[in-house]
């Protein structure tokens, strides 16, 4: 019972240099929606290293198939990639059975939203979404249209670049991430707004996928490659300071 | 037994955004895809617990309620459990209740809801009960890393009082950031918890 303990361990601190702050002025709609106090710093108890577990069962075998999972009377219409990666903590461990979720634009740049007013046209057989469970290696993969820029409203002429944005769920509360893959090459990752609120470099760079050739499919798809690492956990046993834990 | 260093960086967090819902919450983006979709309702009818809804607003610097914020509450279930192999307390799991619901604003009125049930007490660090709680993580556009907080309950005077998180807190003020009032409507327990990232209010966020 030790190995579970320890698979469950709290989380580490997390390292906040590689985080965007909230207060991030270049980025306008993040100044009313900062706090202004402190976080108040937690210990975990368990309510922060357990979390809500997912099965395969609620899932459908379409789900990670953006290229098909919303096909009305044809195919999307852009260009067809594959995005594969591995869920992995800080200690380099796969995180298994992690949810991941992704959510795009369609080739032109428009969402399947209500809210989204740009001119560019829907996509009559691409919804926009997709969304599967990583594997025993923390391995996860789906089939999608590669998204297309748009502008958005910040300063007067801003132009996101493309992205597919990520929703991560792994073992614990205390690591549910949110966040955006960039495409190796793209000029308008360096300006962005929304990128630039990270200041390290690094971390930037991590959030760019890498085309990956060796996945290419003959005569279908591209392949990008991005990893996502979530919070690792501690070695040290936890029960011990449970009162009443079975052992 | 020494800590392993972690040898990778966690990937840094991105706004989820005004579309949001499109990958979270599709039906409420406006379209339909999946055939089993994540949801606001906690409870199945065999559920055990006293069944709540919670529902109030998020808001901004301004007062003005967000109406883009999707909000996710993982709990434990009534005997103070949480569904979890982590959890070894020797209390019974409710195999009708996971302990997480995801939930999207109102897109006019900037009101969520959930319904579930009253959680249990859980066991805190150093065999300190912790008074119910329920455990809120919040993201939308303009926010650049998730929120994480925590709802407790009004009607639970005495166990909040000992609680060895709301007792972090030191500013004894900001406590009552975190406390959703009991109400009764027609029949129903509503707690009402309204939660206000920046002003004079703002809600009491932790680092988790």
């Amino acid at each position: 019972m030790k190995q579970a303990a320890s698979e469950y361990g709290e989380f580490y601190q997390r390292d906040t240099s590689v985080q965007p702050p909230a207060y991030t002025p270049g980025y306008k709609t993040s100044v009313l929606r900062s706090p202004r106090n402190a976080l108040i710093s937690l210990q975990n108890s368990l309510s922060e290293i357990t979390g809500p577990v997912f099965s395969k069962s609620e899932l459908g075998p379409l789900d990670n198939d953006l290229i098909m999972n919303y096909a009305k009377d044809g195919l999307p219409i852009g260009e067809r990639i594959i995005v594969h990666g591995y869920v992995l903590d800080e200690n380099a461990r796969p995180v298994r059975n992690a949810l991941v979720e992704v959510w795009q634009a369609n080739a032109g740049g428009r969402y399947r939203h209500k809210k989204d007013q740009y001119i560019a046209p829907i996509d009559p057989n691409f919804g926009g979404c997709g969304r599967m469970l990583t594997d025993a290696n923390g391995y996860y993969v789906y089939r999608t249209i590669k998204p297309g820029p748009y502008p958005w409203r910040n300063r007067v002429n801003e132009w996101r670049p493309a992205h597919i944005h990520y929703s991560i769920s792994g073992t614990g509360f205390a690591q549910r991430l949110v966040t955006q893959m960039y495409f190796e090459g793209d000029p308008l990752i360096a300006s962005c707004p929304i990128v630039r609120t990270i200041s390290d470099e690094e971390a930037i760079r991590r959030l760019v996928a890498p085309l990956d050739r060796n996945a290419f499919v003959q005569f279908d798809s591209r392949a990008y490659r991005f990893d996502v690492v979530l919070r690792g956990r501690r070695a040290t046993p936890f029960e011990d300071y449970i009162q009443g834990a079975k052992q | 037994m020494i800590d392993p260093a972690p040898t990778l960086k966690e990937t840094a967090s991105q706004t989820a955004g005004p579309y949001v819902h499109i990958g979270l919450a599709p039906k409420q983006a406006g379209f339909e895809i999946f055939e089993k979709n994540f949801s606001n309702v906690l409870v199945g009818p065999r559920t055990k617990g006293e069944r709540i809804r919670i529902e109030g607003r998020v808001i901004d610097g301004s007062g003005t309620p967000l109406r883009d914020v999707l909000l996710e509450i993982w709990q434990a279930n009534a005997a103070g459990r949480y569904n979890h192999p982590a959890d070894r307390q020797a209390k019974p799991i409710d195999p009708t209740f996971r302990g997480w619901g995801r939930a999207c604003s109102d897109f006019e009125t900037g009101v969520y809801a959930f319904d579930t049930i009253k959680p249990g007490s859980v066991m805190g660090r150093r065999g300190r009960p912790m008074a119910p709680h329920i455990n809120f993580w919040l993201v939308a556009r303009g926010i650049n890393l998730g929120l994480a907080t925590r709802m407790y309950f009004s009607d639970e005077t005495a166990a909040n009082a000992k609680d060895p998180v709301l007792n972090l807190i030191e500013w004894e003020v900001r406590r009552k950031t975190l406390i959703a009032q009991r109400e009764e409507r027609r029949g129903k327990i509503v707690y009402r918890f309204d939660i206000r990232i920046q002003g004079p209010d703002e809600t009491v966020f932790f680092d988790v």
